[in-house]
């Protein structure tokens, strides 16, 4: 039976959802409409929010100054290639854990996630030697490596997860009918994880593009992605907080934008299986 | 050809012992129901057939060919599942023609072949739908139609009726009867409902732990069941088993009398009791009696729609013809060669 709630408690609720969000989204808002001031507007005390000049100068010079598409086409690459590499290694480690457990599965899930509690700082010395010696510093494939290696243990506990829902009958069926492991996997397993598999790629497309440890520790110019573009105009005197702005919601707009487009899956896909 | 022979096979799940060595033979074109309670292996028997697991002991042949390592796409076999395992992404037509698929026909020929399984199996109407779209007896002929395209060596059937109402299922029951008079191929079929067992097989194994209790023809296993076990799982009603004084005077530990080998009448009879339950079913009608003296509850069938109901008294009479005795290890006792030792009623016990 559903829950009666009372008109008061709806608008209620409705006015601290709205200040919650309104209150979560206020940067994002600040940056952008500060990336349209002047850098003496943008720096006044007490800060004018609305009635401020509107200039796109800023973001003229942003581009005059720096590549922007070549960053932006170093996210792409980074964001995109680790992700597919993350799923070639995630997919038969998910399959082997959801169809194959052994007696430590669950224990070895949960070790693989926690080295994602581990701060990315503690492990900067090693992974930049390492890279470094292997000539791999400021190249997009280096990059590529590492960030697909810090997002494999959440690539895997999602498809674990979703492989999980997959009734392990018709997998046998299809094992029946003649299909080899892979084309059991290509043409059954996948196809039927299929949301899962699309949230798994755009979360992980999303955490990529907003990496900004290893992005700025292990790249100079050649493999630079957006986050870097962003931290170029970062100042301590804060002399550049229009421009700053203005590269800011130049960066995260593609993300945004691809968000947007597929929040109904990205929701679909987090809550698979939870309900049956 | 669809030979199907078990050569001790053994199959332990950790320490656990679930199918002691087992022999079997399933003939070429048989109709093999195996039946069991819940627990008695006889799905992971099915499974150790199709190679969905591996034995732990023991050999399986198909045709006298040694297939015990054989991956289950080798063994020549399709497989009916309990919840269809229809693939939810392909269209009927897809799923038809998976299993040709993957083994390369081209694409005319996976046609040629969908259409025919269609055409036998009344599906031609929702070739294109996909099975969300499907009712349960639909799905259920879709599972059959991508087992039958495959034209196998044998089908293995896993309850594949349990999912579906009981309307459809005895429906559904017709028409794996009559598929399998029209294919002649051998089929497998495990199930724990006994109706199921009695009404498709040609011979019904009962499992009980993972060991065979007794193989005969359901006619065999309905009239001489070799213990207790198999007299008890056959027949519905289950049979009435009676020990104590009644069965000693027909020199047993036990006796079973089947609910309608047991006459009811309201003026006389052996055993008095009290109609607690009456059951009336139209063609028949099916009395609990209690309070007889002789067991809990007396169960008797007889025919029509009789004036019963509960309270009434009656007396039962068990037809002497049709009982069968047992020890005390519940082995059925073998007809006596002299009559004359057992009560009047009951001389010429039959085991036939």
């Amino acid at each position: 039976m559903a829950r009666r709630v009372s008109r008061r408690h709806k608008w209620t609720t409705t006015i601290l959802a709205w200040s919650v969000a309104m209150l979560i989204f206020f940067p994002v808002l600040w940056t952008v409409q500060t990336s349209f001031k002047t850098e003496a507007q943008a720096i006044a005390d007490p800060s004018r929010f609305f009635d401020a000049a509107w200039t796109l100068e800023n973001y003229v010079t942003v581009q005059q100054r720096s590549d922007y598409f070549r960053h932006f086409w170093n996210s792409v690459v980074l964001s995109v290639g680790s992700t597919a590499a993350g799923l070639i290694m995630a997919v038969p480690a998910a399959w082997a854990m959801a169809f194959v457990p052994g007696r430590r599965t669950k224990s070895l899930l949960l070790w693989m996630l926690s080295t994602r509690m581990m701060p990315a700082v503690g492990a900067l010395v090693p992974v930049y030697l390492i890279v470094r010696d292997v000539g791999l510093l400021d190249t997009r494939l280096g990059l590529v490596l590492v960030l697909m290696l810090g997002n494999l243990p959440i690539i895997i506990w999602m498809l674990y997860t979703y492989f999980r829902e997959v009734p392990s009958e018709i997998l046998e069926a299809a094992r029946m009918d003649g299909a080899s492991l892979i084309a059991e996997v290509r043409t059954v397993l996948l196809p039927m994880a299929l949301p899962g598999l699309a949230s798994t790629c755009l979360l992980n497309i999303i955490l990529t593009w907003n990496e900004a440890f290893w992005t700025l520790n292990l790249t100079a110019v050649n493999a630079a992605p957006l986050t870097a573009f962003i931290a170029s105009y970062s100042s301590p005197e804060g002399l550049f907080y229009a421009k700053l702005s203005a590269a800011s919601t130049m960066a995260i707009a593609p993300i945004l934008v691809l968000g947007w487009i597929s929040q109904k899956q990205l929701v679909r896909g987090l809550t698979f299986g939870a309900v049956k | 050809m669809g030979q199907v022979t078990l050569d001790k096979v053994r199959k332990n799940f950790g320490a656990a012992e679930i199918i002691p060595p087992l022999d079997l033979r399933v003939e070429n074109g048989e109709f093999l129901v195996l039946v069991g309670p819940s627990g008695c292996g006889k799905s992971t028997l099915l499974r150790l057939i199709a190679g969905l697991e591996e034995v732990t002991s023991g050999r399986i042949y198909i045709d006298g060919q040694d297939v015990t390592d054989f991956p289950p796409a080798r063994r020549r076999l399709a497989m009916v599942f309990q919840s269809y395992a229809l693939y939810p992404h392909m269209t009927a037509r897809e799923n038809i023609a998976f299993p040709l698929r993957m083994a390369g026909l081209d694409r005319d020929e996976q046609n040629r072949r969908v259409e025919q399984a269609a055409q036998v199996l009344n599906l031609a109407d929702c070739l294109d739908r996909r099975p969300a779209q499907l009712s349960g007896g639909q799905r259920q002929r879709v599972a059959i139609g991508r087992a039958i395209v495959r034209e196998p060596a044998a089908f293995l059937f896993d309850e594949p009726l349990s999912n579906l109402d009981a309307a459809l299922r005895v429906g559904m029951r017709l028409e794996l009867a009559e598929l399998h008079a029209r294919l002649k191929t051998t089929m497998i079929y495990v199930t724990h409902d006994q109706t199921e067992a009695m009404t498709l097989a040609d011979r019904i194994v009962v499992l009980r732990a993972g060991r065979i209790e007794q193989i005969g023809s359901p006619q065999e296993l309905y009239r001489t069941p070799q213990n207790l076990f198999v007299a008890a799982f056959i027949g519905s009603p289950s049979i009435n088993l009676i020990g104590g004084d009644a069965a000693r005077q027909y020199s047993a530990h036990t006796i079973g009398i089947r609910p309608e080998h047991v006459a009811v009448a309201t003026g006389h009879g052996i055993w008095r009791g009290v109609v607690t339950v009456a059951e009336h079913l139209g063609s028949d009608t099916v009395l609990h009696v209690h309070d007889t003296g002789v067991a809990d509850a007396v169960t008797a069938r007889v025919s029509g729609d009789v004036p019963v109901r509960s309270g009434d008294t009656v007396y039962l009479t068990p037809n002497g013809d049709c009982i069968h005795r047992f020890d005390e290890e519940g082995c059925r006792i073998p007809p006596p060669r002299n009559p004359s030792r057992l009560p009047e009623h009951s001389k010429d016990v039959c085991d036939t």
